[in-house]
């Protein structure tokens, strides 16, 4: 079992970094790494998707917003004032919904967070088939164009409406309680305890793309990526393959937002940006485009120092410079660099 | 709907229609000379707008105006030469990624030089309140720059590459580089020179429109995007395709707040595209098979 | 009969590629299509396998209409075939492009790819040892692990005919086999295909190398400027008169 080596590191390396910071204690570093992990299932699933499947993506912000602004307002919207609507009453008989009191005394209802999950995931995939279908048939430019207006509609339409909070977005979401005593909410007692399911999940997941990678359905979108034509005479069904993965990339970005919305306690329409999806094939690209723990490490590494604010002001300008010198110089990424074959490069470019 | 409703919008719509065909056929003229799609595009316009403000404090408005126009020119050229001209047949997907990082760096080194706030130029013509009646409507003289400019634009570039030697060389460049190279034209420079001449048409058009649009460090964005939609909607490549195109999609935009909440108005335009980018991405009036032959 | 072409035309613009071509492929034949260079040959193929839509006319395979079928639905009924500039998948090894004509006959899918579960794994390594079968056959299972596009030209050859041999296909369509091999080496193509031929496979090949064709094949059709101009036994084909003219040219008496 040698592919899942590096895996068994991360484990560790997610345990090691948390005694690390109680032992230094700088446990206030335990929130930007658990946001990081979140982030990191977003750009695993991307990793995939334009590494493996050979297809690039410019508006998967759009998928985690489409999750956490869905999960958030589930979470959040009072139902009362719907109680005698029939399917607010199914719901409730089903045990969907949760009801309390808020601080001031009056009565709310909300959708249960698991059920808000579902619900959100199961929108994240039929948007994601239904604009898959006819994206994945474009190519290059037009393939880019396309994903960047779909995240621009995403954004537009979270800004537009009341119900998404225009341009505050969602607070006070609330926790999502995974078992008795386990949440995933910004508490900060259950830090520790947060920062570990975060990660967990990005293990969890890491561990089921390594094996698909490695699988059977790998090895055809390797084909599809490297020689599209001969792929599907040899009896692949191209078109179906690229949109399973573009479904399989967009249902975790969906995932990632949901929790970490719940973990903030709020969404905001950034998180739908332009930007923010430049961010992750920035990242993919500096990784190495197939390459998952690249972007793994290089995603960790760039998103908390953006996180802690070490780019100041410069946040944005950093992930674009990232991506022009990584493009120019690196195409397949930092960690595929052969350095005497760059400088080699860079002298020939003298003549 | 009253006469002068229905003049102002269609005039907003040929005005905004018109700016949008510019940053169209400043895409077709990179495109056409280097295979390559600019997402920078739109910043050009910024940037024109922007540095005009800047030097109309110490020159007089039409100076500030050339001045910034060449100025962008220069930039544009440095843009290619930095970024572009070393590449060694790059593909698609990295072409696309390094214009997109170059659209962010711009942006971002706007928004420290600047920072975030609206400006303008003043008009050219009165002031904020100055009216003229056109077609039953009252609209800033303004708008009249506008057009006016981008339309002798327009026929300046249709002249330059129908009739003058450096035109008919990037034409040439356009149809077959390789054929081109043979036959003693310089690629290198023509792509230095088309790249200048789209950020020159862009930062002009930057400058007219900069008064009744105003000018901010983050209108690049949407402009490129507009600009492709009109691109491809007239078929990438062709430039009296794109002034089509452009005022269509300027109406369409018009028009459609008479329907829709203002918020949603950028949500039409990129829903249009991706409704070409589906339905018929050759474009109105691009040819089916050509484009299936071109290497995206 | 396997394989059934009716009046196949395709134009691209304003050229005719293939025009009004009629032959038909019986079971268990080696037949090749010989003609000029810009004889519409691979266009032929691509039309076959379904790479391209015919512009008009039919194609039936084992009596199934296929014209305008997406060419993975054709592969998996029994239709291989190999590039005339080969196209090898770049990035995997060889064994890893073997295995993956053997995509059409196994089973696991993403959910199961994912879960890593026993029977894939069974289905793995049944599929890797098919690939190493393959290669053995063709004499490179030492190049198993090389990667693929790095390999010599009648080495990467190879590891092509050993991807399409994986599909177990009923029907195999070999675009120039001999293209760029010596002598010898073609000697040896010709012995692999009569080879698999007597397993039962039907081949179509389209190539120049005379010897190759004259020597294996059952039936040839000849085409010229996309339309087919003569069809027979070699025999028949080298004392036929239009293909000595396309070939030789006139003889100017």
């Amino acid at each position: 079992m040698k592919r899942h080596l590096p895996l068994g590191l991360l484990v560790l390396a997610i345990i090691g970094v948390q005694l690390l910071t109680r032992a230094t204690d700088t446990a206030f570093y335990l929130t930007p790494l658990t946001m990081t992990a979140y982030y990191s299932l977003v750009i695993v699933g991307l990793c995939l998707l334009m590494g493996y499947a050979g297809q690039i993506s410019l508006g998967h912000a759009g998928f985690f917003a489409i999750g956490g602004y869905l999960s958030a307002m589930l979470t959040t919207k009072n139902l009362v004032p719907f109680k005698d609507n029939s399917l607010i009453s199914l719901c409730d008989e089903l045990g969907l919904l949760v009801h309390g009191q808020d601080m001031f005394g009056s009565a709310f209802t909300h959708v249960q967070p698991w059920a808000a999950c579902v619900c959100a995931v199961l929108v994240t995939i039929v948007v994601a088939y239904a604009i898959g279908i006819p994206v994945l048939k474009l190519k290059g430019h037009y393939l880019a164009m396309a994903t960047l207006g779909f995240g621009i509609i995403v954004y537009r339409l979270a800004l537009a409406f009341p119900l998404f909070g225009e341009a505050d977005g969602i607070s006070d979401v609330p926790g999502f309680p995974i078992l008795p005593g386990l949440a995933v909410s910004g508490d900060f007692s259950s830090r520790v305890s947060n920062y570990y399911l975060a990660w967990g999940m990005v293990a969890l997941a890491v561990w089921l793309l390594v094996n698909l990678i490695h699988s059977r359905v790998g090895r055809a979108l390797k084909a599809i990526h490297g020689a599209e034509g001969a792929a599907n005479a040899t009896g692949i069904n191209t078109s179906r393959y690229k949109l399973n993965t573009f479904v399989l990339s967009a249902v975790l970005a969906s995932i990632a937002g949901i929790f970490l919305t719940h973990y903030n306690g709020g969404i905001g329409p950034s998180e739908a940006g332009i930007m923010k999806s430049v961010r992750y094939v920035a990242i993919v690209a500096i990784g190495g485009m197939a390459n998952l723990w690249g972007a793994l490490t290089m995603g960790a590494l760039l998103n908390i120092m953006s996180l802690r604010g070490m780019f100041g002001s410069y946040d944005d300008a950093v992930f674009g410079a990232i991506l022009i010198v990584i493009m120019l110089f690196a195409p397949q990424g930092l960690l595929g660099i052969s350095l005497p074959a760059a400088f080699k490069r860079i002298l020939r470019r003298g003549e | 709907m009253t006469l002068e409703l229905f003049s102002q919008y269609l005039l907003a719509g040929i005005t905004y229609g018109i700016i949008y065909a510019i940053v169209g056929i400043g895409f077709n003229i990179i495109y056409n000379t280097t295979g390559i799609i600019n997402f920078a595009q739109g910043e050009f316009v910024m940037l024109g707008g922007m540095i005009a403000i800047s030097m109309h404090q110490w020159l007089p408005l039409p100076l500030a105006i050339v001045a910034a126009v060449l100025l962008v020119m220069l930039i544009g050229a440095l843009v290619e030469i930095l970024f572009i001209r070393w590449l060694d047949r790059p593909s698609v997907l990295r072409m696309i990624i390094i214009t997109i990082g170059i659209s962010i760096l711009v942006r971002e080194a706007a928004l420290h030089i600047w920072g975030e706030g609206v400006r303008s130029l003043p008009y050219f013509v009165g002031n904020e309140i100055t009216t003229v009646r056109i077609l039953g409507a009252r609209v800033s003289p303004q708008v009249l720059w506008v057009i006016g400019v981008c339309t002798v634009m327009v026929l300046a570039l249709s002249l330059f590459f129908k009739y003058t030697l450096q035109g008919k060389k990037m034409q040439a460049c356009a149809a077959n580089r390789v054929a081109a190279t043979l036959c003693g034209i310089s690629t290198k420079n023509m792509v230095t020179l088309s790249f200048m001449l789209s950020a020159g048409i862009g930062a002009l058009a930057g400058c007219v429109m900069s008064p009744i649009t105003y000018t901010q460090y983050d209108i690049g964005t949407g402009l490129a995007i507009k600009g492709f939609t009109v691109a491809i909607l007239g078929g990438l490549g062709s430039s009296m395709a794109a002034v089509a195109a452009g005022l269509l999609l300027g109406l369409i935009e018009s028009f459609s707040v008479s329907v829709v909440p203002l918020a949603f108005q950028d949500a039409i335009s990129i829903s249009l595209l991706l409704a070409i980018l589906f339905l018929r991405p050759h474009g109105l009036f691009g040819n089916k098979d050509a484009a299936d032959l071109k290497e995206f | 009969m396997l394989l059934e072409i009716n009046n196949l035309s395709r134009r691209f613009g304003g050229l005719q590629a293939v025009s009004d071509a009629s032959f038909s492929v019986s079971q268990g034949m080696i037949k090749a299509v010989i003609g000029p260079n810009g004889a519409g040959k691979t266009t032929l193929f691509n039309l076959i396998s379904g790479t391209l839509p015919p512009s008009s006319g039919a194609i039936h395979f084992k009596g199934q209409p296929i014209h305008g079928l997406p060419p993975w639905r054709i592969a998996r009924l029994g239709m291989a075939r190999t590039y005339q500039n080969i196209k090898l998948y770049p990035g995997m090894t060889a064994l890893e492009n073997v295995m993956v004509g053997r995509h059409c006959r196994s089973r696991a899918g993403f959910i199961s790819g994912m879960l890593s579960l026993p029977w894939t794994k069974k289905e793995e390594n049944a599929s890797r040892a098919v690939a190493m079968e393959l290669l053995a056959l063709l004499d490179i299972a030492d190049l198993a692990e090389v990667e693929a596009t790095s390999l010599a030209f009648g080495q990467q050859r190879a590891v092509e005919f050993a991807r399409a041999l994986a599909m177990e296909p009923e029907l195999l369509l070999l675009d120039e086999p001999a293209a760029g091999l010596n002598i010898y080496e073609t000697a040896e193509v010709a012995r692999l295909i009569t080879k698999i031929n007597g397993q039962g496979i039907t081949v179509l090949l389209v190539e120049h190398d005379m010897s190759l064709v004259m020597d294996i094949s059952h039936e040839i059709a000849v085409l010229s400027f996309g339309e087919k101009i003569a069809e027979g036994t070699p025999a028949e084909i080298q004392h036929n008169k239009e293909v000595i003219r396309i070939y030789l040219g006139e003889d100017d008496a």
